[in-house]
């Protein structure tokens, strides 16, 4: 059995100009030890999902679906158990470490925080397994007493690695762990994820918007646009043979690490990606596609089997358009039960 | 050691500020004329001039201004504030007689309203849009637009006086008992009998804005990311709130308070006047119906010279409790 | 991080405020257009301010008061603050139905009505106009600061911060002694004392403004100094200083009520302070003489409450900071 699986997910915003939809009806799947990377540009949901996953996002929002981690769907649990389970099952690595740690705290009471609250061990020991966890992340173990300002961009994202792995959980979200580090540090860092990765046999579902970077790290690969899954399957098939023309135009604008200049944005896209309260018709990516034809503002296309384990929601997919004889989906879809 | 550095440059600076208050202070009163010049005008020709010329040379007021300002800054630094005109004693017994009742009174309310400013606030940040919240900040508007000074003395009326439904359970004003009097703990009863109903008035005018600044630092500290990983980690709400919001959001809160000392001053000189508190406040009051400049100068010096040291300490305790700045 | 909604929209330049209407033929004047785009930021601004519940109840309340002020002697006739006057009732009277005693009277026979009626015009006035005074100094000031930065900054604003260090009452105490006590005094007194934190929000927003990107372009295509702060930077800074002024006029009004009670004020002229300190004097208090103290207090408080209320709607809609919200 999958170790996560998450079925119908959509979330929705309330914000003061009416319901934004984030997600709209994701799926995904892994196993232990499974690496998935999920891509795409900012505002196409990815983030969210990775709150959704534990259920931090603001307690207004709407979430539907089923997350099943484990045994046990995560959006059915109730508080106390919801707890019991946010960093001993899955843990996040969240991006711009800067403004995720408290500033007024010891990196190495942080570390130690979970440790304790979840009764792994008494606070003595959790110390000491606060410094063993920064030795395993490369950094040396007398740094528990600095203060996150004292550390640079790099070594905070060590420690939220180091501290992501405290409790020794299944399942470890990074959430752009590497966006806003300097090229050679990031190129540590991911060395570092991998490293782990390996030896503890964790699953991961790694956040961001750099393709290249996923490449190397994940086994599986799942594109998002505007909230949908666009295209997924193996890491190298999907980058090196894309099926959906908005996984092309990412994946050509990352040749590999290190290429600044092309960074932010698809290369050669014009425009920015919708605003979430505001969809485009049909295909949602059809404005900005360089292969859309007339029938792609019609019809929103649904994830088509391009070949086994590997889909994409294209209608230029072979025998995508005539099985999609359906009607046009809404723009924005409120969960469906 | 960076602390110690953060230290000095902080004491240099409230020293460099001292100095402007000083020059300010002198110049100003020197502007109202000088005590000679006064007292011809007061005496109406029964001073002559001979004898004026005589004081003008024994107070050294003959001398250049720079020279005066020399020597007020001496005398200033040794403790010598002048003499009051009005009591014709030394301006620093005038004033040593009456800082107790300042201190008192004033020192108490501005513990209580802060104290419990920053609870309220803290309870209403935690629970935003509640009923609570918005009445509480209803409550805030309110007393930050009355006039600390009419609400004393609508609070006079109704539990000295006993207006209306109101019972009078309260003495009028004064310190203490002037018959029969008392000593021992049954003075100090007395006293607190006394105190009570200005230092109620003091407390409620200021504790409102207390409130709304803790308020608005711990919504915008629950704003900030590292409260999501806190959750994240599994810690309950309250948890949150108590190891990582409320440290956070208590450092601006605790430095605005500190700093809004002067205005507790402003407070404590009507309050003192309609309760007859026999204190600082109600010695400016009395020093400006009996033209008492001596007083006023080593009064106005000694409330500056509080502010100072009050933003001395904020700075200094910020820096304590914030890693970030001693590393500055 | 991206677990909150999405931003409204990417950060708008405020230099290029909103789209153009039709207006006919498109004005070619870019000062046409300036002037357009001002206005129909304040239409914007009106109607957002519209849905503030606070802020119209502010406003109204504020309405009724000027109104009050201006139509005084119409409301409540001036012989009335004449003890010498026909029309005055027993001294000390409490409150009663009949005209114009509904407040009942003072110790020298004057209704209490007209006394506060009469107030709101001095109270009113000694707040505007040294708020003017307040405003202008600390824009000044803060606008020289912010701008120019360098020795002048540094000069400005430890000077400014020296004034804060003062605490207002002493200061305002030993100013008003010195000039004696009078209505160009008092205004005088409270409009110089109260600069510093104008000074400081001013110039706050100036650094921020300093640096935007419109700024920068025009200073590149050969602006000068006075050009960029009256059309770039005195625009932008216009609307938070407008919300700081209402807030600093109820502060204001405080102040004249403190410094009038504790005998500061005009002798000649009634303000709501004057009345209190009238009535503290007469021992009002003591005698449970309520409805001396009350009407004017109550007054007050319902002015500073309606300046505060507009003021904190006006800030919530106008500043940059809590719009990005």
């Amino acid at each position: 059995m999958s170790l996560l699986e998450v079925r119908d997910l959509y979330v929705t915003y309330h914000t003061q100009s009416g319901p934004v939809p984030a997600v709209r009806g994701v799926d995904l799947s892994l196993d232990r030890g499974e690496v998935l990377g999920l891509a795409g540009e900012s505002g196409c949901g990815k983030s969210t999902i990775a709150g959704a996953l534990l259920r931090l996002l603001p307690s207004d929002t709407v979430v539907t679906g089923s997350v099943r981690l484990g045994e046990e769907d995560v959006l059915d649990m109730k508080a106390g158990r919801l707890r019991a389970i946010r960093w001993t099952e899955a843990s996040i690595v969240f991006q711009g470490a800067m403004h995720a740690l408290n500033p007024v705290q010891r990196i190495g009471d942080q570390i130690a925080e979970p440790i304790v609250l979840h009764g792994q061990a008494d606070e003595r020991e959790a110390v000491v397994r606060a410094g063993a966890l920064l030795e395993q992340v490369g950094l040396p173990a007398r740094r528990a007493k600095d203060y996150p300002h004292e550390l640079s961009g790099g070594q905070r994202q060590r420690v939220m690695i180091a501290m992501a792995l405290a409790c020794s959980p299944s399942l470890i979200i990074a959430d752009e762990p590497t966006t806003a580090l300097d090229v050679m540090v990031q190129a540590q860092v991911l060395r570092l994820l991998k490293e782990l990765q390996d030896e503890l046999g964790l699953a991961m579902i790694f956040i961001t918007h750099d393709l290249s970077v996923l490449v190397e790290v994940c086994d599986r690969l799942s594109i998002m646009y505007a909230g949908r899954i666009v295209e997924e399957g193996p890491s190298e098939a999907v980058f090196k043979t894309p099926a959906h023309p908005y996984t092309r135009a990412l994946g050509a604008a990352f040749p590999e690490i290190g290429d600044t200049q092309f960074r932010k944005a698809p290369s050669g896209l014009p425009g920015d990606p919708p605003y979430p309260g505001d969809l485009p018709s049909g295909c949602t990516f059809h404005p900005r596609c360089p292969d859309a034809f007339d029938r792609c503002p019609e019809i929103d296309p649904s994830l088509y089997d391009v070949s086994p384990g590997r889909r994409a929601a294209c209608l230029l997919v072979e025998g995508a358009l005539a099985r999609s004889a359906e009607p046009v989906r809404p723009a924005s879809g409120e969960g469906e039960p | 050691m960076n602390t110690r550095r953060y230290f000095v440059s902080k004491l240099l600076q409230a020293l460099l500020t001292l100095a402007f208050v000083l020059a300010f202070n002198f110049f100003l009163f020197r502007g109202i004329g000088d005590p000679v010049t006064q007292l011809l005008r007061e005496s109406r020709g029964d001073l002559s001039r001979s004898a004026a010329l005589e004081l003008e040379r024994e107070l050294g007021l003959d001398l250049p201004l720079p020279q005066q300002f020399v020597h007020y800054v001496g005398q200033t630094l040794q403790g010598h504030l002048g003499v009051s005109t009005f009591y014709a004693t030394p301006v620093r017994t005038v004033i040593a007689q009456r800082v107790w009742a300042t201190v008192l009174l004033v020192g108490l309310s501005t513990i209580a309203s802060t104290i419990l400013g920053i609870w309220i606030g803290i309870a209403q940040g935690w629970r935003r849009g509640s009923r609570f919240d918005q009445g509480m900040l209803g409550f805030t508007l309110f007393t930050y637009s009355m006039p600390e000074f009419w609400f004393g003395l609508l609070m006079i009326m109704a539990f000295s006086v006993g207006v209306g439904p109101f019972p009078a359970i309260f003495p009028t004003g004064g310190y203490s008992s002037t018959f029969p009097v008392y000593h021992g703990f049954a003075h100090v009863t007395d006293v607190l009998n006394h105190m009570l109903l200005p230092f109620f008035v003091l407390t409620v005018s200021y504790l409102g804005e207390y409130s709304l600044i803790m308020r608005s630092s711990l919504l915008e500290t629950l704003g900030e990311d590292f409260i999501v990983t806190a959750r994240a980690k599994g810690l309950r709400d309250t948890a949150v709130r108590r190891k990582h919001a409320v440290p956070n959001a208590l450092l601006p809160t605790m430095t605005v308070t500190i700093l809004s000392f002067g205005f507790v001053i402003s407070g404590a000189i009507t309050i003192e006047t309609i309760f007859n508190w026999n204190g600082l406040g109600l010695l400016s009051f009395t020093a400006i119906g009996n033209r008492d400049f001596p007083v006023l100068q080593g009064l106005f010096l000694l409330f500056s010279a509080s502010v100072i040291v009050a933003n001395l300490v904020a700075d200094l305790l910020y820096s304590y409790l914030d890693p970030r700045v001693r590393a500055a | 991080m991206g677990m909150k909604p999405p931003p409204l929209s990417t950060e708008r330049d405020e230099g290029a405020a909103v789209t153009l209407v039709e207006h006919g033929p498109p004005p070619a004047e870019p000062k046409e257009i300036a002037r357009i785009r001002r206005r129909e930021a304040r239409q914007r601004v009106w109607r957002q301010y519209r849905k503030n519940k606070m802020g119209m109840a502010g406003l109204i309340i504020l309405v009724f008061f000027v109104l009050v002020a201006i139509f005084a002697p119409f409301v409540a006739n001036t012989c009335g603050l004449d003890p010498t006057c026909p029309s005055t009732g027993p001294q000390l009277a409490g409150p009663s139905l009949h005209y114009p005693f509904w407040f009942g009277t003072d110790d020298l026979g004057r209704p209490v009505l007209t006394l506060t009626v009469h107030g709101a015009r001095i109270s009113l006035l000694v707040g505007l106009v040294s708020t003017i005074i307040t405003v202008v100094l600390g824009t000044v000031i803060g606008l020289v600061a912010g701008y120019y930065g360098g020795w002048r900054e540094t000069i400005l604003m430890r000077i400014t911060d020296w004034f804060l260090v003062i605490p207002f009452l002493p200061l305002a105490i030993v100013l008003a002694a010195l000039l004696g006590a009078s209505l160009f005094s008092i205004i005088f007194v409270i409009g110089v004392t109260s600069w510093p934190s104008t000074a400081r929000i001013i110039r706050a927003q100036v650094l921020s403004l300093k640096t935007r990107s419109y700024v920068e372009r025009a200073r590149a295509l050969g602006a000068s100094d006075w050009h960029l702060v009256t059309r770039h930077i005195l625009p932008n800074v216009g609307p938070l200083v407008f919300a700081n002024t209402v807030l600093i006029v109820a502060v204001a009004i405080l102040s004249e009520s403190t410094l009038s009670f504790l005998g500061l004020g005009d002798p000649l002229h009634t303000s709501w302070g004057t009345i209190l300190d009238n009535a503290f004097g007469a021992g009002a208090p003591f005698a449970g003489d309520w409805w001396w103290v009350l009407p004017p207090g109550l007054a007050i408080v319902l002015v500073v409450l309606a300046f505060t209320m507009v003021g904190y709607a006006l800030d919530d809609i106008l500043n940059p900071k809590l719009r990005a919200r």
